[in-house]
């Protein structure tokens, strides 16, 4: 197994911090992980970008040129990493910011309403967890008990009521995908 | 062996460093390096030691200087440009035989260039940018686990022959996470011992100890002396790693960061039929020279992969002495090698194409210049040539 | 036979290579009774500068570090940050400390480094032959300034001690010189004083000497000693500009 991601949003939408979960969940599955974070100039607004790889093997590049998985939180980060995605590969849409669907036809799109799912949950801000719940149901890359291991891990001041409310975007995501 | 963790590359290094014992750092901020003085200053008095934000690069290795006087573990981390401005205290430190630990986390050059993760100082690290006949040993990690990792035997080399030690990673290394363990338990720099030659306080009134880089009349004894000690170091301290390198076609040498992407090309190979093997340096200087020269006369060709235009490609063909070919695929200023684009430079090589190689000589071939001139004043005209 | 005289403990037996009149000889060796009188000869560890002083590592008994242009007080900023205990001073000429280190001299003030600085003020490069420096006085003809420095050009002369004043982790700063016995004494004193602040943890402390270079300004030493008195110190007046010693 070798799987390079591509998370992708708006600053503050957690994608840098989902990336470091999933890599956390990797190691926490015994994996090799690696997580590369857009840096720079470019984090000062605007959209935001990590690369993630797990794999059973050596991890080569860190930088994720050719994902195997995008996972597309805001709308100006479609037409940016469509066609970067492998052929065969997966595309995670946040439908409720994105209203725009690719254009190829090689790639398998899901589309999940993340903030949507989020704000139902009663906190926007983990509409990123939700967008994870989807990618682990639809790859099997990491287990869902990984990822949960990986919060206490990443998220270490967060306090008691705010992992269980992790916990439930991450399961509400894994269920949204049928 | 511990648990592997997550850790993010400036981190481990800076953690493996103040495990390593390092008991001093003085640094100044620039991208992409912060993490390191970051940790520094959070946990460096914790262990013991002094972190100072400098007021410039040059007080940073300066003061790094005074420290490693001391005897004391003493670093400095930077990027490219801030290596530029530290190249007077790095030529001071290898004159006044003083050891030390220096990171440079590579960005895109020449001048401010870029932030993106480049391996533009080649040259810099491996030649000495300072002035005069001096080396200091350069480190070549390739994961953030040899990033947490090589801080030790930096300081144990950098004693051992009394110089500076760099560890050269690059930005992408130094941002990125990735899984890692640490090799050693945390060292006491306490049970070290302290060395004779050291500035210290002396209560036992033995003889004075002068640390300076003046060397006056005894300059030419001085350097000569310690050019056998490069000697005996190019002898003995290279390091390197091999993969297939072995009865391969194409041989790929290539260090840090870019030696992971040709591990991808090397594997893609083999599927495709391909006999393509990995050469890495771990030790920049000294190279591995006399290992790759044997490798590389078993070989049809050889390929330097290089985040730098024509660096690294020199070192191989001293080694190699024109016995194999030796070609270029080059990725300068931030530009990224993968899998893909290292096999296209090996397809044109066994091919005959040209996809993927950069040839100095051919690229002269398309070099035009034309400079105008406000020729107002009755001046000599515009500057033209090449094409 | 009784001994009426004698050299300090703290400077070795290595014949001083400076040249006839020169104040550098005179403030290694107020130097030296200090280490001797407060009894910290194996505790200072000195760092010497580039230009005339730069054998200074060979003149005092101490342990001594010699570096780079200007960079006296970040190294000793190294020293003193690994070895608090140990005592630290940079010896440095103003081309050295008013020139090119200008900026690690202000920013060892700005942190207080517990450090002792000592400031030769001779108004002009001596060892590289008779350049203009930062300190050389509007007129004064110097071998990168034939026709006199002109401020138009060059700007005018800089008094540290006022500047550094104006530095809140600066605790002590006054200016002394060598041209005269009583003068000599007042050096001293304030060379003592700006040690024992160290000693007690002070924090910055500088003592800024003017000194004769008859070799570079073309003079006699008497007529050397006058140019400090009558040229020198209306641009640079002798006294204390800081002294938070106690506080």
């Amino acid at each position: 197994m070798y799987q390079g991601i591509r998370i992708a949003g708006f600053g503050g939408q957690g994608v840098i911090s989902a990336g470091i979960l999933l890599a956390q969940a990797g190691v926490e599955d015994k994996k090799n992980a690696s997580w590369l974070p857009s840096y720079g100039p470019e984090m000062r607004g605007g959209t935001a970008n990590c690369s993630v790889v797990i794999s059973d093997g050596e991890v080569y590049t860190p930088i994720v040129s050719a994902p195997d998985t995008v996972i597309i939180m805001n709308e100006p980060s479609l037409p940016k990493f469509e066609p970067l995605l492998k052929k065969g590969g997966l595309m995670i849409i946040n439908s409720s910011l994105i209203n725009s669907r690719p254009t190829r036809t090689d790639i398998t799109v899901v589309c999940v309403p993340c903030n949507k799912i989020a704000e139902e949950l009663g906190m926007d801000r983990i509409a990123n967890l939700v967008a994870l719940g989807a990618f682990i149901k639809q790859t099997g890359a990491v287990t869902l008990q990984s990822v949960e291991h990986a919060m206490k891990k990443v998220y270490k001041r967060a306090k008691p009521e705010m992992l269980e409310l992790n916990k439930k975007a991450l399961q509400a995501g894994y269920d949204a995908v049928k | 062996m511990t648990e592997k963790t997550l850790r993010k590359g400036n981190e481990a290094l800076a953690e493996g460093a103040i495990r390593a014992g390092a008991r001093f750092f003085a640094g100044y901020p620039i991208t992409p390096q912060n993490e390191v003085p970051e940790y520094m200053s959070a946990y460096m008095a914790e262990a013991g030691g002094a972190f100072v934000q400098a007021e410039s690069e040059v007080a940073a290795i300066n003061m790094v200087y005074g420290a490693a006087s001391t005897g004391t573990r003493s670093m400095t981390s930077s990027s490219s440009p801030g290596i530029s401005l530290k190249q007077e205290g790095i030529t001071y430190l290898a004159s006044a035989d003083l050891p030390c630990l220096i990171v440079n986390v590579m960005r895109g050059g020449p001048g401010l260039g870029s932030i993106s993760g480049s391996q533009g100082d080649y040259f810099q690290a491996t030649r000495g940018g300072g002035n005069g006949d001096y080396h200091v040993i350069v480190l070549a990690p390739n994961s953030v686990e040899e990033l947490g990792n090589f801080p030790k035997l930096g300081f144990e080399l950098a004693e051992k022959y009394r110089m500076p030690c760099m560890i050269l990673a690059d930005g992408i290394l130094g941002q990125m996470m990735e899984s890692m363990s640490f090799h050693f338990d945390p060292i006491d720099p306490n049970k070290l011992g302290k060395f004779d030659w050291a500035v210290d306080i002396h209560k036992n009134g033995r003889k004075k100890n002068n640390v300076f880089s003046y060397k006056g009349d005894n300059l030419i004894a001085d350097v000569v002396e310690r050019a056998k000690r490069y000697g005996y170091i190019e002898k003995t301290e290279a390091r390197w790693e091999e993969r297939e390198a072995e009865n391969c076609d194409v041989l790929l040498v290539a260090y840090g960061l870019s030696s992971r992407a040709c591990l991808e090309a090397v594997n893609k190979a083999k599927e495709e039929g391909l006999k393509v093997g990995l050469f890495r340096p771990i030790t920049l200087w000294p190279f591995p020279s006399k290992r790759l020269a044997e490798l590389a006369a078993k070989a049809k060709a050889v390929l330097s992969v290089e985040q730098s235009l024509g660096q690294l490609v020199q070192d191989i063909k001293l080694a190699v002495n024109g016995k194999t070919p030796v070609y270029l695929n080059a990725y300068p200023a931030g530009g990224q090698p993968d899998g893909h684009s290292i096999l296209t430079a090996v397809h044109s090589i066994l091919n005959g194409g040209r996809e993927g190689l950069f040839d100095l000589q051919e690229h002269a071939g398309d070099f035009a210049y034309e400079c105008k001139r406000d020729t107002s004043l009755g001046m000599q005209g515009d500057l033209k040539g090449g094409k | 036979m009784t001994i009426i005289a004698k050299k300090p403990a703290s400077l070795t037996d290595l014949p001083m290579h400076y040249c006839p009149g020169c104040g550098h000889g005179i403030v290694h060796r107020l130097m030296g009774e200090t280490f001797d009188e407060l009894k910290i000869a194996d505790r200072v560890i000195g760092v010497a500068p580039v230009g005339c002083a730069v054998f200074a590592d060979s003149y005092f008994a101490c342990d001594m570090v010699q570096g780079a242009h200007g960079r006296g007080p970040a190294i000793a900023t190294g020293i003193k940050r690994s070895k608090p205990e140990a005592i630290v001073f940079s010896y440095q000429g103003d081309g050295d400390l008013a020139s090119i280190g200008m900026a690690e001299i202000v920013h060892a003030a700005v942190r207080s480094e517990n450090i002792t600085v000592i400031f030769i003020n001779n108004a002009i490069y001596g060892m590289t032959g008779g350049q203009m420096a930062p300190t050389t006085l509007v007129g004064q003809v110097a071998t990168t300034a034939p026709k006199g420095r002109d401020p138009k050009l060059q700007g005018w002369p800089i008094n540290m001690c006022e500047m550094l004043a104006q530095i809140t982790g600066a605790k002590y700063l006054e200016r002394v010189a060598v041209d005269s016995p009583q003068h000599v004494m007042q050096a001293k004193k304030a060379i003592k004083k700006a040690f024992e602040n160290q000693v007690n943890g002070v924090g910055f402390s500088m003592v800024e000497v003017l000194s004769q270079c008859p070799t570079n300004w073309y003079a006699s030493v008497p007529q050397a000693l006058e140019f400090v008195r009558t040229k020198m110190m209306p641009q640079y007046p002798l006294g204390v500009f800081k002294d938070e010693g106690g506080k």
